[in-house]
C-alpha cells in the first residue's frame, strides 16, 4: 500500500514536470523549423531564425533597454526598499501598520491601471516617455517585492545584536553599516535578483510607458508578432530559456539560491 | 558633590515604567556602590530586565532618574553611557571572527588598530580563550561564546556592566564553573557589575548583594547572608532558601515579642515585622533547619507530634517530613544521613522549634 503510494507520488510529480517543462519544449522544438510560419511538428532544421533573432534591430535595442532598465529598477528598489524596511521595523509611528500593510501588498495594484496611470501623469504633465519614466514605473512595481524580502531578513536579525554593539559604542549609523547590512546581504541579493526578473519580463504596464525609442524586449516582441508570424519568436525564446537557466544556475552557484528562496518562504 | 554620592556607580531613584496598561516598575530607588556586584533576583516578569535596559540606555523611564558614576544619563543614548552588556543569549556578531567581536567595541571608540590587537590578545586571554580569535561565534559552545561575550563587554573598560540572565542558556555543570570564572574576573577587575537571575542559588553564591524584585518593586535589598537569616517580606521568605509556612493568627503582643495561635499550640516569637496587630491573621515562617527531631509528646515538641510521612537524602543531610493530625506537612532538616534509620516511616515524632529564627510576617 505504502509502496504503491510512493509510485503514484512520484509519478504525479514527474507529469507535473513534463506538464510545466512541455511549453518550453515545444517552443524551442517549434525554433528549428525551416518555414517561415510557426508550427508544430517542424517540417525540417534551420538556425536561421536564430540568426535573424540575434541581429534583428528592435530586439537587440530592447534587450539593451530591458538591461539598462532593470539594473536601475532594481537597484533603486533595493535601496528605497531597504529604508523603507528598515523605517517599519525599526521605528514606532502613526500609521506604520498601515503602511505596513500596503507597502508589503504586491498584487493590490493591477499592472495595466499602473502602466493607465504612469501614461495620464506623463502626458498631463508633458514629460517624455524617456526611460525616467520607465524606470519609475518599474520602481513602483517590484517595489514591494524587494522590500518584502528585506523586511523579513530584517525581522530575523536578533533584536540583541543591535543592543549589543550600541553597548559598545556604535552609533545607530554604525550599527546599521557594521551589523545590520552584512547580515541582510543574502536578502539583499534575493530581493535584487527578484526585482531584476520581474522587471526584465514585466510587460502590462511597459507597454503603456515605453516608446519606439526605449521599448523593452517583451514590448518589441510584442509588437515583432503583430507583424510576423516566422518562428523568430520561438528561437528568441528558446534563447531567453537557455539564458534563464544558465543565469539561474550561475546564481545558485554564488548566492545560493536556496537561501534566497527559503527567506521568501520565510515570510 | 558629598563624598557617598561619588562612591556610587550607578543610582536609579524613583524610577516608573509602564507598557500600556502593565506596570513593569514601580516607583523603584537602588543604589550601587563601585566595584560591588549586585544582583536583581526576582521571578519572571517583575521587571528585571526592563530595570537593565532602563539602565543601559533601551528604555526610557516614565519618570525618575538615572545616574551612571555620578552623572545624569537621563538624556544619553545608550552608546554614549559606556556600559558592557552581556545577554542571555550571547548575541555575538555571527558575520565577525572571535577576535573582530572582542575588538568591535574598541573600534566604535577609534582606538588605533596596534593597540586594539593587544587589548583583544589580553582580553581573550582573561577568559582562557585566547587559541580562538580566528574562529566564528557559531564554531563555539555555548560556555564559550559568554566567555567571548564577556571579554567583548570588559573589554572597553565600562563603567559598569550588565548581565541578563547570562548562564541560564548554558548547561548545569558548565554553569557553576562560568559563575566561579565571572566572579573571579569581577573581583580582580573590581568593576561595578549588575546581574539579573531568577536562580536564587547563583544570586547567593555570587553576590555581594541582592535586590529581590517582585510586580516591579523592590522588596529587599540586602547582603545574601542577611537576605536568608532577615527576610523583610513573606515574599522574601518563600523566595529565598526552604521554608516551612504556616497561617496563623496574633494573640498577643509585646514590644518586641508575639503570641500567635497555630492550629491548637500557642508559639511566643520575636516580632520581625512591625505591622502586626493583636487579632489579625499572620503567616510564621521557619527554616527546616531550625526543626529538631524530638520523641513524640515530650515537652521539647512546641509544634506538637506527628508522623514521619517522607524521606528525602539529600547526601549531607535528610529531609524530614512530618505530617500532623490536621493534614499540615512539616520539612525537618536532619544533619548526616542516619535520619532515614532513626525515624522509620509512619513513626510518630515531635518537632521542635527555635522560635527565634523564626518570622512573623501580616498575611496578605
Ligand atoms: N516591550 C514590552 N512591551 C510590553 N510589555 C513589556 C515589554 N517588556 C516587558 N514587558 C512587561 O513588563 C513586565 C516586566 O518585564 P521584564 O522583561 O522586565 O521581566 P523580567 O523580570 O526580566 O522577566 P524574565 O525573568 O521572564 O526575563 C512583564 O509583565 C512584561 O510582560
Ligand atoms: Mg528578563
Amino acid at each position: 500500500m505504502d509502496q504503491l503510494l510512493r509510485v503514484m507520488v512520484r509519478v504525479v510529480i514527474a507529469l507535473t514536470l513534463c506538464f510545466v517543462a512541455l511549453p518550453s519544449l515545444v517552443v524551442i522544438v517549434t525554433a528549428f523549423n525551416d518555414k517561415a510560419i510557426l508550427m508544430f511538428p517542424p517540417t525540417g532544421f534551420s538556425l536561421r531564425w536564430f540568426e535573424r533573432a540575434i541581429t534583428y534591430d528592435d530586439f537587440r535595442r530592447g534587450l539593451m533597454n530591458g538591461f539598462i532598465i532593470t539594473a536601475w529598477a532594481s537597484s533603486l528598489a533595493l535601496v528605497c526598499g531597504t529604508l523603507g524596511a528598515v523605517v517599519i521595523e525599526r521605528y514606532r509611528f502613526a500609521g506604520r501598520r498601515w503602511l505596513e500593510a500596503i507597502l508589503l501588498s504586491p498584487l493590490v495594484i493591477p499592472h495595466f491601471t499602473l502602466g493607465i496611470a504612469m501614461l495620464i501623469l506623463a502626458s498631463a504633465m508633458h514629460v517624455e516617455r524617456t526611460y525616467s519614466l520607465v524606470v519609475l514605473c518599474h520602481v513602483i512595481l517590484v517595489l514591494p517585492f524587494v522590500m518584502r524580502s528585506v523586511y523579513v531578513s530584517l525581522k530575523n536579525i536578533d533584536p540583541a545584536l543591535g543592543r549589543a554593539a550600541a553597548s559598545l559604542g556604535a552609533t545607530p549609523l554604525q550599527c546599521f553599516l557594521r551589523i545590520d547590512l552584512p547580515l541582510l546581504a543574502p536578502g539583499l541579493a534575493g530581493g535584487w535578483l527578484f526585482a531584476a526578473i520581474l522587471s526584465f519580463n514585466e510587460f502590462t504596464a511597459t507597454l503603456f510607458v515605453t516608446g519606439q525609442r526605449t521599448q523593452t524586449l517583451p514590448v518589441a516582441m510584442y509588437t515583432y508578432v503583430r507583424e510576423y508570424a516566422d518562428p523568430t519568436m520561438a528561437a528568441l525564446s528558446a534563447l531567453l530559456i537557455a539564458a534563464t537557466v544558465l543565469f539561474l544556475l550561475a546564481a545558485n552557484r554564488w548566492l545560493g539560491l536556496a537561501r534566497i528562496l527559503s527567506i521568501e518562504a520565510g515570510r | 558633590m558629598t563624598q557617598t554620592t561619588e562612591s556610587f556607580s550607578v543610582s536609579v531613584a524613583n524610577v516608573r515604567k509602564a507598557y500600556g496598561t502593565t506596570t513593569a516598575l514601580d516607583d523603584v530607588s537602588l543604589t550601587v556602590q563601585a566595584g560591588e556586584f549586585l544582583t536583581l533576583l526576582g521571578p519572571s516578569g517583575c521587571g528585571k530586565t526592563t530595570l537593565l535596559n532602563l539602565i543601559a540606555g533601551f528604555v526610557q523611564p516614565d519618570q525618575g532618574s538615572i545616574c551612571i558614576d555620578g552623572e545624569s544619563v537621563n538624556e544619553l543614548p545608550p552608546y554614549r553611557r559606556s556600559i558592557g552588556m552581556v545577554f542571555q543569549h550571547y548575541a555575538l556578531f555571527p558575520h565577525m571572527s572571535v577576535a573582530d567581536n572582542v575588538g568591535f567595541g574598541l573600534k566604535m571608540h577609534q582606538v588605533p588598530k596596534s593597540e586594539i590587537a593587544v587589548r583583544v590578545k589580553a582580553a581573550l586571554e582573561m577568559v582562557r580563550l585566547g587559541q580562538l580569535g580566528e574562529r566564528r561565534p557559531r564554531e563555539l559552545s555555548g560556555g564559550q561564546q559568554q566567555r567571548i561575550a564577556l571579554a567583548r563587554a570588559l573589554v572597553i573598560n565600562p563603567k559598569v556592566v550588565l548581565l541578563d540572565e547570562p548562564f541560564s542558556a548554558i548547561d548545569k555543570n558548565l554553569r557553576a564553573e562560568m559563575q566561579v570564572e565571572l566572579k573571579q574576573i569581577q573581583q580582580r577587575l573590581g568593576i561595578t557589575t549588575i546581574f539579573v537571575t531568577h536562580d536564587q542559588s547563583e544570586a547567593l553564591s555570587l553576590s555581594d548583594r541582592i535586590a529581590v524584585m517582585s510586580n516591579g518593586q523592590i522588596e529587599q535589598l540586602s547582603a545574601p547572608a542577611d537576605l536568608y537569616r532577615h527576610p523583610a517580606s513573606s515574599f522574601v521568605a518563600s523566595f529565598i532558601g526552604d521554608i516551612n509556612r504556616f497561617p496563623c493568627v496574633i494573640k498577643a503582643r509585646t514590644e518586641t515579642t508575639c503570641t500567635v495561635a497555630m492550629a491548637d499550640t500557642l508559639l511566643t516569637l520575636p516580632i520581625t515585622h512591625p505591622a502586626l496587630s493583636i487579632g489579625a491573621a499572620a503567616l510564621l515562617f521557619i527554616r527546616p533547619e531550625e526543626l529538631t527531631l524530638v520523641p513524640s509528646h515530650s515537652d521539647a515538641a512546641n509544634l506538637g507530634t506527628g508522623q514521619v510521612d517522607t524521606h528525602v537524602y539529600q547526601g549531607t543531610h535528610v529531609d524530614v517530613y512530618v505530617r500532623f493530625a490536621d493534614a499540615r506537612v512539616l520539612r525537618v532538616r536532619h544533619p548526616g544521613w542516619q535520619a532515614t534509620s532513626l525515624f522509620a516511616l509512619g513513626q510518630a515524632v515531635g518537632v521542635q522549634a527555635n522560635l527565634q529564627q523564626a518570622f512573623i510576617f501580616p498575611a496578605r
